[in-house]
């Protein structure tokens, strides 16, 4: 028995039943991995060499090898982390957010989107950590641990060090959060082993679950409290990110507004690499049924709302920055200075690649096809790593003194970091994608009755 | 060996067939052992006399003892421990410690409601549960019922389970 909704579209397509849910996702995970999987794989892995080589010398000479000088002592590295946690930020607000919201369209993009949100922590977290130069002595840096100095403590005063809290506390509840999810899944792929090593993997990654109704009552309430807990834990890492910026007296950083901009930055470009990613999985692991255009569509309406509030904040710096009339404010990053200057290709690609393409979307046709979506959400990735440049650099280069005025050239180590994160998220994420089981299948079972299309 | 545990189980296959079934069953004076399910079943718990878990208020405690230790932290060791001037500002100035103090508080409310589930659930690598039917991790929902905690016969339970609406009435022992 099936019932349909006449008013909504179905959420999963293709008449499926509560079985079929089962075999599409289990498939993935027991079968040999496909040519385009080896594929993706090999040349995840070839960036994560030829980064990891990178990283090496890195370390070994100092982070004298990066492109940094005097005037421009932040450069490709914060920018690269801020871009990295921002992406993290969409697996969250699908998973938690979109929980307390009700939003039944979360359930079967929620798994791969936090599986992304981890990923793109660990490789944000690459970033401070490798400029701190001695990554090994990080922990004994950062945290607040008894030390032979006196123990002189960590200054909390600090926006730096509540980065150290933010982004390891939204890591370890983002993964919890995750697992949780994934129990009940394990359980499912453990249940159809048949062979030795599968059955003791699954068997130990699912913690013993059995499906009662009485662990069910409980799951669903940790599930609700987690929820709970990351939505103002999400809004607040990207808060105290923007810290790092808005707390110093830097021209162009030192600005209240940029809280709520980054968060809405975030999320924007999070959905995108979302949207990159789910486009490719869909049509690799066969998912058509099960994240469809109208999936497609409410990511993009969410791009639509997040872009527009960067959009009005865009404005609003440029505005503010021009009215203050203090003439500092024209060589920040939103600035006639900007737009004009050294650095106005970098300026005009953030516009072009942040407002006026994803603007498309406005257009239903735009914002319903999978191609068209597809390059979009590169395009919003692209003009959000432009846009933390754009603040970091740019703010940077015109220093008070104009003999003091630089610009930043980027060393192969530089590019070389930034390629071992993204070879370490591709690789991570399709390692997921082949051995964990991509979609929530508890979840989308639960709605199979109410929001699948019916069966003729 | 001598299996001592004797379970009758009933199948279903619809979510809302096993919910009028529970009901049908507990009338007719059964008592359930559990139900396993392959996804949450709402309104499940409430027909079969769960009360409502107390989990919330373990977050709640939890978050309350992050918040707590991290201001302790912070206020004993700029304050009192090595006081520096930062800025300016007070030793032990409230505001630049919240950002810590909130994470703390989220980070242990998780980490201790988590792990108060996963005790009280007795979810742990290696952990081995006692399947009923492996399809409930699939597509079928199974209610068990323990033959030693009921008075009526086997044939009485597995006719009146049969009538409840079960696709297939088996039995397992442990």
């Amino acid at each position: 028995m099936q019932v349909t909704s006449s008013v909504r579209e179905p959420l999963v397509t293709g008449g499926k039943t509560v079985h079929d849910v089962t075999e599409d996702i289990c498939r993935q995970v027991e079968g040999k991995p496909s040519k385009s999987w080896m594929l993706g794989m090999a040349v995840s892995l070839v960036a994560l060499l030829i980064g990891a080589y990178a990283v090496f010398m890195l370390v070994w000479e100092g982070i004298g090898v990066w492109g940094l000088n005097k005037t421009i002592g932040w450069a490709w590295d914060i920018t690269n982390f801020v871009w990295w946690v921002g992406i993290g930020h969409a697996g969250t607000l699908i998973s938690a957010i979109l929980l307390l919201f009700r939003q039944k369209w979360r359930m079967s993009i929620n798994r791969a989107a936090e599986a992304m949100t981890i990923f793109a922590v660990i490789c944000a977290a690459c970033f401070p950590g490798l400029h701190m130069g001695r990554l090994w002595l990080g922990f004994y840096w950062a945290l607040p641990l008894p030390n032979t100095f006196g123990s002189l403590w960590v200054n909390f005063n600090s926006p730096l060090l509540w980065d150290v809290f933010a982004i390891s506390t939204y890591f370890t509840v983002s993964l919890v959060f995750w697992y949780i999810g994934l129990i009940p899944d394990f359980a499912s792929i453990r249940d159809r082993a048949t062979n030795k090593i599968s059955k003791m993997v699954y068997g130990t990654l699912s913690f013993g679950w059995d499906g009662a109704a009485k662990t069910w009552g409980r799951y669903e309430f940790v599930a609700l409290i987690l929820a709970g807990l990351a939505t103002p834990l999400v809004l607040s890492v990207h808060t105290i990110v923007s810290f790092d910026f808005a707390t110093s007296v830097i021209p162009g950083w030192h600005s209240t507004i940029f809280p709520p901009y980054f968060v809405a930055g975030a999320i924007f470009s999070g959905f995108a690499m979302v949207l990159t990613l789910l486009l490719i999985a869909r049509k690799l692991l066969k998912l058509e049924d099960y994240i469809t255009r109208e999936h497609v569509e409410l990511m993009n309406i969410i791009i639509i709302v997040t872009g527009g509030v960067v959009a009005i904040a865009y404005a609003t710096e440029f505005f503010i920055g021009w009215y203050t009339g203090v003439e500092y404010e024209n060589y920040t990053y939103m600035s006639y200075g900007a737009a004009t200057g050294p650095y106005a290709w970098a300026f005009w690609a953030l516009i072009i690649c942040n407002i006026i393409i994803p603007g498309t979307l406005w257009f239903k046709q735009v914002r319903t096809n999978f191609i068209t979506s597809f390059i979009i959400s590169i395009v919003i990735n692209i003009g959000m790593w432009f846009e933390r440049f754009d603040i970091i650099v740019m703010c940077l280069s015109r220093d008070y003194l104009p003999s003091s005025w630089s610009m930043f050239y980027p060393t192969i180590y530089d590019v070389g970091v930034y390629v071992f994160t993204l070879g370490l998220f591709f690789t991570l994420f399709l390692l997921f994608s082949k051995f964990f089981p991509v979609i929530n299948m508890a979840e989308v079972k639960s709605i199979i009755k109410s929001s699948s299309s019916k069966k003729n | 060996m001598e299996s001592n545990k004797h379970f009758v189980l009933g199948i279903y296959d619809d979510e809302d067939v096993l919910l009028s079934a529970v009901r049908k069953v507990k009338e007719s004076g059964v008592k359930i052992h559990e139900v396993y399910t392959p996804f949450p079943v709402h309104g499940l718990d409430e027909e079969l006399g769960y009360k409502r878990t107390r989990l919330p208020i373990v977050a709640f405690l939890f978050g309350l003892l992050g918040t707590t230790l991290a201001l302790t932290m912070q206020i004993w060791m700029l304050g009192y421990d090595w006081p520096m001037i930062i800025g300016g500002k007070n030793f032990a100035s409230l505001p630049p410690f919240i950002p810590v103090t909130f994470e703390l508080t989220v980070l242990l409310s998780a980490l201790g409601m988590v792990g108060t589930f996963m005790i009280t659930s007795n979810l742990k690598p290696y952990g081995k549960p006692r399947l009923m039917d492996k399809r409930c991790t699939d597509d079928k929902h199974v209610m068990a019922i323990d033959l030693a905690k009921n008075d009526l016969s086997q044939e009485d339970i597995r006719s009146i389970i049969g009538n409840s609406g079960a696709q297939e009435v088996n039995l397992k022992d442990f």
